[in-house]
């Protein structure tokens, strides 16, 4: 079965994420004055293959715990939808 | 006995002839190992160079990892083999998982290139040779991720086992406890931000990273 994979990269809570510290900063001379705890993190889509959902999300995990994001400075939420 | 170097050379590597520059000039011998190459040719000694290994996508040094030198590389340093990170060599370290930590943006997001004066806080590594604790050194940055971060638990264990090698007088990028640089616990392997292979002459502006060189060439 095919599936698609989203995971979304986010830096940990607690870590300092400076580009998000950033556009924060620089939001309310846009006039948004309104925004607060503004994280930047990254979007990583793929397709898969595997036998179920179940199976497709464990070898995403797999690769984000290996190579797709650092979890020492890295979470991922991992999204996996038939297609 | 003269030290053979091994240079590693990534796609985008850039600071490979500097170093192997420094090496000569300080009596070394030097050759450049090319990263898909699975053997380090049985060289005394490896350093991994500054620059863009693999574009530094995904993220700095997470795909110079997995170049096949690497696992040769791994295996020297497990053996106790001297291995010094310069600046991106110091992330590809932490990647790989030689190195505790990780290396994110710089505070201020800003690329920075300037001198940058650093303090030796241990000495037992194998660039602290000849040096003492305190010794301050001027040497210069080129990063845009130097951000030295890690957990409470492997910060207090840098700090026990004596593996914080330089901090920064004045931190420039954020790094916790003005971490310019580290070492593993058996003190063969050391990575850090700033280049002393450009600081090997008074031309350049500072001769200071020649003593770390020498120590390196000396272990």
């Amino acid at each position: 079965m095919q599936f698609e994979a989203k995971i979304e990269v986010s830096p940990r809570d607690g870590i300092a994420n400076p580009e998000g510290s950033t556009i924060e900063r620089s939001l309310p001379a846009l006039g948004f004055e309104m925004t607060r705890n503004v994280r930047v993190g990254k979007l990583i889509r793929f397709e898969v293959e595997a036998e179920s959902a179940d199976a497709a999300r464990s070898l995403v995990e797999d690769m984000c715990n290996r190579f797709l994001t650092n979890p020492v400075i890295e979470d991922a939420a991992v999204e996996v939808l038939e297609t | 006995m003269t030290q053979r170097v091994g240079v590693i050379r990534f796609p985008g590597t850039n600071c490979e002839f500097d170093t192997i520059d420094a090496v000569r000039a300080l009596g070394g011998e030097a050759e450049i190992l090319w990263h898909s190459d699975s053997s380090i040719k049985n060289v005394d000694a490896i350093v991994i160079p500054g620059g863009f290994a693999h574009g530094d996508y995904l993220r700095c040094g997470a795909i110079a990892r997995f170049s096949p030198v690497m696992e040769a590389v791994s295996d020297f340093a497990l053996a106790g083999g001297p291995v010094l990170g310069i600046c991106n060599g110091f992330q590809v370290l932490t990647e790989a998982g030689l190195l505790p930590g990780a290396l994110q943006k710089n505070a201020g997001m800003k690329f920075l290139c300037s001198m940058q004066q650093i303090e030796f806080v241990s000495t037992q590594n194998v660039v602290g040779k000849g040096s003492q604790v305190g010794d301050r050194l001027q040497i210069p940055i080129n990063h845009f991720e130097g951000n030295y971060v890690c957990s409470p638990e492997v910060l207090s264990r840098l700090e026990t086992q004596e593996q914080i090698v330089f901090r920064y007088t004045d931190n420039p990028n954020g790094s916790i406890k003005d971490i310019a640089g580290i070492c593993n616990e058996a003190g063969n392997v050391v990575g850090m931000m700033p280049h002393p292979e450009r600081a090997t002459s008074d031309l350049l502006g500072s001769n200071d990273g020649a003593a770390l060189i020498q120590s390196f060439l000396s272990v």
